[in-house]
């Protein structure tokens, strides 16, 4: 039977389905107002919540956008890297199957040509709730082009002038480039490139053992890839405490990841047709050849091209826009929001601060950024999450610590769903039951984290957690199972 | 005497009485150090296998245990100060300079040794911790041998000398804690040493030396890394594997002195040690992964030899397991390797459980013992066709952290000396110890 190429398949019409949401082909700018009492510098997640919000408050809104609607999350950050760990999942619980009664499958196979077109399919999906279509009928003005300030209160798009009273910068961060020699002759994949790989590397070597390269290292090794993290540190996820970071390792481990810390990258070859990564560790000389080459060591702010000068707007290379409390720039009239200003470079945080912004812009409300309960989680297999203090922020802000933990493997529901690595450690201030902060490691730790955020905003304390009823059997009862402990004392 | 029911063939060892079967225990364990030890230079091996390099802590022990044999009757005191004096003289005379191959630099020494050159062997580094234990034998002993006689005088004037040229600050590099050691090839090592664990000694000994001492605030700053933790159902300053808990306190009496974090958190070292066995005891007896042995009586989950790359399917999971890892409760890693010494080594913390633990052990897996001495690591799920997994030989750290601790609960003898020497008194009390005997000295 012959294929009629002509008739485009049920993936291609997703793709086309997903740009005609994020980027058109044949988009035409609207012509602009005379003024916007809005102006928004990129189309993220932090430009669409700032764009919601200001819409809400009945603000007219121009959104300037380069790429594509939905920034580094939708296209190329959390929605894509959580299908693919989703299918690593699969993956592991086929494997795994035995455990649970299953007969025993030896081998499992990934079809990672599959694995990708869900992702792509996911992507299309979720494109549709922030296509530009749904933005254009809220009413906001779509601009795809470069944005630039020329001036304390006008941008062009492209050649289009764009007048504004307020303007928001929030143009996001990309990953940061090599400075490793030899690697941009090599070629290497980053957190965005590697989402276009169409076949799964058979040796994957990742630099950087933060959130995205445990997450993709994990997930690949799963469906067959020989995975190794070149991290140089001491531990994984350096932001997170040392047991959660030691537990990842060893899950890590036995998904078969090989894991070299404290390994500083020195270079990268081409030799004998292959990739070569060139490392030193504690002195000693180790090379290793891969397939692939990822390279995850961070973001850095977008601040190039932007005409920042010419609107009077302060920034520095490392740290991006700055801005105060308020999330205002030094200039009056433009603020800034999420990756490209902020610390935490996360989704919420962004669409979070872009709140924030709008609000103190318009004068609606005074919100500082610094108040902001940030919840973050890794979602490796155990997941990852924290929230608030660390026990060290906390002692060297000379507040005194007492850590309640309970182990998942003591908690009724972990145990018969056979997930019971991690734990759930809330930190209190001592002599008193406020809760400071928590990290939690767990199958759903990225779900539990968000109790102890709704606990902690409501200002909860200990005591009255323990009295707070969850379902049985519940993973998150050991949330609840942590509070009682505590008042056992 | 602690009453167990014991099944099967009980070794001879369990019908003496508990302090015959200390004594029978703590003799063997000192025999390490004859058997093992280079007449010449007195280096120590690491271990009894054929070929092993020597450890500089084990030789650290070594010289602590020497007082030990004195008084037990093992060895003459004139004995016992010719090895220590032979091995201060060793190390007062070994290559101390930046060659890749020296046996030390800046006063501080290599992890291993070349058995009989003293060289350094393996690349390794130069340890802050186990130089940190060898200084504290060689100031045990130089409170020890406090002799007139010129040997004994040789041995003080050694000790001092060798403390004295620890250069602590080089070490510190600047840096809020301590790094974990030093490598002519690349530097300092980053190991992100952080929380509590075995380095109160150091901390203590870098901070009370009179030439190059620490800054006092480096002890606060590393316990700005502590945790305090309530788990399983106990409050505890936590480190996972159990050894952590007893290394610093083989040499130092930390009952009833406190330091800043003690006094905020009203304990002291000593009790948190016995809060940390109750812990390994309480995880055993939950025994999360099923690990065969496991019990209240029976646990010891710390960092020593451990089986290696092996792989068994049992009651349908996937049972991994590693070589030579620091091993901890409750996070892990946890592969069902227990070290047989351990629960004795508690004795001074909690006697009945080190003995209810110990005497179990023995009916139970007699093996544990060669020529009454402990194996580093036994491993009674995974079965090999030689029977339950066995650490061969036995290991110099396990011989003679047993030998001390067991001393202490029968004589405190090591933390009367030590709470002799001038250098743990100022360090304690410059880290902010207080309290206690501290208190009634000087």
């Amino acid at each position: 039977m012959s294929i009629d190429r002509s008739i485009p398949t049920a993936e291609a019409l997703a793709e086309e389905s997903y740009l005609r949401r994020v980027h058109p082909s044949d988009w035409r700018n609207p012509v602009p107002k005379a003024s916007y009492d809005l102006v928004i510098l990129g189309g993220g997640p932090c430009g669409l919540a700032a764009a919601a919000t200001a819409v809400g408050m009945g603000r007219s809104v121009a959104l300037v956008e380069r790429n594509r609607i939905g920034g580094n999350s939708l296209n190329v950050g959390s929605v894509p890297s959580k299908a693919i760990v989703r299918s690593g999942g699969a993956m592991a619980a086929v494997r795994d199957g035995a455990e649970y009664g299953l007969a025993r499958i030896d081998d499992p196979v990934a079809d990672f040509e599959a694995v990708m077109a869900r992702m792509r399919g996911i992507r299309t999906r979720i494109a549709e709730y922030h296509s530009v279509e749904r933005l254009q009928s809220c009413g906001i003005d779509v601009f795809f082009g470069a944005g630039r300030f020329v001036g304390k209160k006008t941008l062009l798009v492209d050649t289009q002038p764009l007048r504004f009273k307020k303007a928001l910068i929030a143009t996001g961060a990309r990953p940061r480039p090599s400075d490793i020699p030899g690697l941009e002759q090599v070629g290497y994949l980053t957190s965005t490139t590697i989402f276009d790989l169409l076949r799964l590397p058979k040796r994957l070597a990742i630099i950087g053992g933060g959130p995205l390269g445990c997450e993709m290292a994990q997930a690949l090794a799963r469906m067959g890839a020989q995975v190794t993290i070149l991290q140089n540190e001491p531990k994984f996820l350096p932001h997170e405490e040392r047991d959660a970071a030691e537990l990842l390792s060893r899950a890590l481990s036995r998904d078969g990841v090989e894991t070299r810390l404290n390994t500083t990258v020195v270079g990268a070859r081409l030799q004998g047709g292959e990739k070569w990564v060139d490392t030193v560790s504690n002195g000693v000389k180790f090379s290793l050849a891969a397939d692939q080459i990822m390279l995850s060591v961070g973001r850095v702010p977008n601040i190039e091209d932007l005409g920042l000068e010419a609107a009077a707007i302060d920034f520095g290379a490392a740290q991006g826009i700055h801005v105060d409390d308020y999330l205002r720039t030094s200039n009056a009239n433009v603020y800034s929001a999420g990756d490209v200003c902020m610390q935490h470079k996360f989704t919420n945080v962004a669409q979070a601060s872009a709140q924030i912004a709008v609000l103190n812009a318009f004068r609606l409300k005074r919100r500082r950024q610094s108040h902001l309960l940030i919840p973050w989680c890794t979602y490796c297999d155990p997941q990852v999450a924290h929230i608030g203090l660390h026990v060290r922020q906390a002692r060297r802000r000379a507040i005194a610590v007492r850590s309640v933990t309970i182990m998942m493997q003591d908690v009724d529901r972990a145990i018969t769903d056979g997930q019971d690595e991690g734990f759930v450690k809330i930190h209190v201030r001592r002599g008193s039951d406020e809760i400071l902060g928590a990290s939690i490691v767990a199958a759903q730790a990225g779900e539990m984290i968000n109790e102890l955020s709704v606990i902690m905003s409501a200002g909860i304390g200990m005591r009255q957690l323990a009295g707070i009823l969850h379902t049985y059997p519940a993973q998150s009862d050991a949330i609840r199972l942590a509070a009682v402990a505590f008042m056992r004392g | 005497m602690c009453e167990l029911r014991l099944s099967g063939r009980l070794p001879a060892l369990l019908a003496l009485s508990d302090e015959a079967l200390l004594e029978r225990l703590q003799h063997a364990a000192f025999g390490y150090f004859n058997a093992y030890a280079n007449e010449i230079n007195g280096l120590i091996a690491d271990t009894s296998r054929p070929g092993s390099p020597c450890s500089i802590a084990v030789v650290g022990f070594a010289l602590s245990c020497y007082p030990v044999a004195v008084r037990r009757g093992w060895l003459s005191r004139e004995g016992a100060a010719a090895r220590t004096a032979k091995t201060l003289d060793f190390f007062w005379q070994s290559a101390n300079n930046d060659q890749a191959d020296a046996t030390g630099y800046q006063g501080f020494y290599y992890h291993f040794l070349d058995m009989h050159d003293g060289r350094r062997v393996w690349q390794c580094e130069l340890s802050l911790i186990d130089t940190a234990l060898l200084l504290a034998g060689m100031l045990t002993a130089a409170c020890f041998f406090d002799g007139d006689g010129e040997r004994e005088r040789h041995i003080r004037a050694r000790a001092d000398a060798l403390y004295r040229r620890v250069d602590w600050r080089w070490a510190q590099n600047a840096g809020e804690t301590l790094a974990q050691g030093w490598k002519p090839e690349c530097g300092f090592l980053h190991y992100g040493w952080e929380g509590y664990n075995e380095a109160t000694i150091l901390y203590v000994l870098g901070i009370g030396s009179p030439t190059f001492s620490l800054p006092a605030e480096i002890f606060a700053a590393w316990t700005f890394t502590y945790q305090w933790e309530n788990l399983l159902g106990r409050d505890v300053l936590y480190s996972g594997p159990l050894f952590t808990h007893l290394f610093s306190h083989a040499w130092i009496d930390f009952r009833g002195i406190r330091d800043a974090f003690m006094r905020e958190a009203n304990s002291d070292y000593f009790e948190n040690t016995k809060s940390a066995i109750a812990i390994q005891r309480e995880y055993a007896a939950r025994n999360p992964r099923g690990f065969a042995g496991y019990g209240r009586e029976l646990w010891g989950i710390t960092a020593g030899d451990g089986p290696g790359q092996e792989d068994m399917q049992a009651n349908c999971r996937d049972r991994r397991f590693f070589g030579y890892m620091s091993r901890g409760v409750p996070y892990g890693p946890d592969d069902g390797t227990i070290a047989p010494w351990a629960m004795a080594a508690t004795l001074p913390f909690d006697a009945d459980a080190a003995l209810c633990g110990t005497r179990r052990l023995l009916g139970a897996y007699p093996q544990v013992l060669s020529e009454e001495r402990f194996a580093s690591g036994f491993n009674p799920t995974l079965r090999t066709s030689a029977g339950e997994w066995l650490s061969a030989g036995c290991y110099g750290l396990d011989q003679g952290l047993l030998v001390m601790m067991i001393e202490n609960q029968r004589s405190g003898l090591i933390w009367n000396l030590t709470r002799g020497c001038a250098a743990v008194r100022l360090g304690l009390r410059r880290a902010g110890f207080a309290g206690g005997w501290l208190r009634d000295v000087d």
